[in-house]
């Protein structure tokens, strides 16, 4: 067999057909996870304490609901003037923690990127964002509504806790990506270190930052949305969570969700329009 | 040298511009959510203190350490396993949907509105819709993680499959191939490395997402942080949050390896 590979160059699988597709590293790698995945997925639902449940009658029921909720909205608590203002206070708060996140992010991302960062600073950072961003956003405004109490301010800061260390690598990466070159040629000439973040770094990667935070900005909304309904942050969420909780009221959550679906859709397609821009 | 000048004049501007509508966005969105700056600052100290002190586990925490981790793993292999099978049925459905496939113009479009609509309505949504039929259920978390999963995945698995198949199931077409194989031979090779980083990648985020559908649902990891929090019994709480950061850590380590070996 050795011989017949050495001779011909050709690969021949056992039964002798030619191999069309080469042996790789990557293949077998991906193959292996996929089998891995899908053991585990099904060991998953094999060992889940399912507690009997009527799953004919589960179906219908949810069925019946997903009906009433999509196709009979109608808004019986508070005027709609009252819920877009709501839905106002669900954007704002989004966009606070963006903010926040930004600039914290840019800062951070200034001491982590490796082409102008010292590496043992670079390394404690990156630290300390991999255990930011490894807390879930929920458990973050808990915590800080320990000492601020829930409210917006609890909200505001765990959102932005979050989107400052997925920012913040965001931001790292970007400066990565910039020519080396430029930053030499501005240090050989005798440049500072916030001349060269003003007329190196700045100009090459903003476009590309403004877009990743649009895009965060998005993710901030929607979380802001779950705030409200999880942690008691105020805004739309807030609405939504004792329309569904507390009133059972599902004619009401489904205008709500209307409500928060037309906005992230709007939302989504202006991120879509910078993000093409920036490219 | 005046085009110079001209240069970082243009570039103090983009400056003062981006500046200012930060600063508005601030003022504007403190106003209308009240929110303080002086509270958010003190309320600094308060949330380090919390986690400084309730990182060391007491002797009621400790004991309750293999709770947690069966609760952990439970949250581990719902995340696995809502991916994957929402990554199986989102696959298939995005056949129908890329321009790649050439299925129906039609079919297309109602497949990218049907993905749209599962994506964007908030998962937190479907976990109280779901929590009317299906009540206190592991299945609750698990078809509310699923839905906003399977929106997520068919829109990326289009974009993927558009942007990199396309050619060589034109090539394949040319040749004569049917849509089986132009799937198996042209679609699946080209596209398997851009699926399962996004597979991974949504296995991170839905270990986080389960947290809060959990708190939700009163299921999973979510349910016992929720229900130490409020008993204010914070060591117990406190070990959740660690025991978390490890998790995620450990996954996004696994996956990043998994990333490199395969790209």
């Amino acid at each position: 067999m050795d011989m017949a590979i050495q001779l011909t160059g050709i690969e021949k699988s056992r039964n002798g057909k030619i191999r069309v597709r080469a042996k790789s590293k990557s293949n077998t790698a991906i193959k292996l996870l996929i089998f891995v995945l899908l053991a585990i997925s099904v060991i998953a639902l094999l060992t889940f304490d399912y507690k009997d449940i009527d799953l004919g009658k589960a179906i219908a029921d949810t069925f019946a609901n997903i009906k009433t909720v999509f196709l009979a909205p109608k808004l019986s608590r508070g005027t709609l003037a009252d819920i877009l203002y709501q839905l106002l206070v669900t954007f704002c708060l989004g966009a606070l923690s963006t903010v926040f996140g930004m600039i914290l992010a840019f800062f951070c991302s200034l001491l982590c990127a490796q082409n102008i960062a010292d590496k043992r600073i670079a390394n404690v950072v990156k630290s300390i964002v991999a255990f930011v961003r490894a807390v879930p956003t929920v458990l973050w405004v808990l915590i800080f509504a320990i000492s601020a109490g829930l409210g917006s301010v609890a909200a505001v800061l765990g959102l932005t806790f979050h989107s400052f260390a997925y920012l913040t690598k965001v931001y790292a990466e970007a400066i990565e990506e910039i020519d080396s070159g430029t930053i030499e040629a501005l240090r050989a000439s005798g440049a500072g270190f916030w001349q060269i973040i003003t007329q190196a770094i700045l100009p090459s990667s903003l476009s590309y930052m403004v877009a990743w935070t649009f895009m965060r900005f998005e993710i901030n909304f929607t979380n802001a949305v779950a705030m409200g309904a999880a942690a008691g942050a105020g805004g739309i969420g807030f609405n939504l969570f004792m329309a569904g909780s507390f009133y059972f009221d599902l004619r009401e959550m489904g205008a709500l969700t209307y409500i928060v679906v037309i906005a992230v859709v709007l939302l989504e397609m202006l991120s879509t329009k910078i993000k093409s821009k920036a490219k | 040298m005046k085009k110079k000048e001209n240069i970082l004049a243009v570039r103090k501007v983009t400056y003062a511009v981006v500046a200012a509508v930060i600063a508005l966005i601030y003022f504007g969105a403190a106003y209308i959510t009240e929110f303080k700056m002086s509270e958010g600052i003190a309320a600094f100290p308060g949330a380090f203190l919390w986690i400084a002190e309730n990182l060391m586990p007491d002797e009621q925490a400790i004991s309750r350490i293999p709770k947690i981790l069966s609760k952990l793993l439970e949250t581990t292999l719902l995340s696995v396993a809502v991916t994957v099978f929402a990554a199986v049925c989102a696959f298939l459905f995005s056949l129908l949907g890329t321009r790649t496939t050439k299925i129906n113009p039609i079919i297309g479009k109602a497949v990218r509105i049907v993905a749209a609509f599962f994506r964007n309505v908030p998962d937190v949504v479907w976990a109280m819709l779901l929590m009317f039929s299906f009540g206190q259920n592991i299945l609750t978390g698990f078809l509310a993680l699923f839905f906003t999963t399977f929106g997520l995945l068919t829109r990326a698995f289009i974009e993927t499959i558009d942007e990199v198949s396309s050619s060589c199931v034109e090539a394949l077409n040319a040749t004569g191939a049917n849509f089986i194989q132009c799937v198996f031979q042209g679609i699946i090779p080209s596209s398997l490395t851009g699926i399962v980083s996004w597979v991974l990648y949504m296995i991170e985020t839905n270990i986080r997402s389960s947290t809060l559908i959990g708190m939700l649902t009163a299921t999973g990891i979510g349910y016992l942080f929720d229900m130490y929090y409020k008993m204010l019994q914070f060591p117990s709480a406190g070990l959740i949050v660690l025991f978390m950061v490890i998790l995620v850590i450990v996954i996004e380590g696994i996956s990043n390896k998994i990333r490199r070996v395969i790209m």
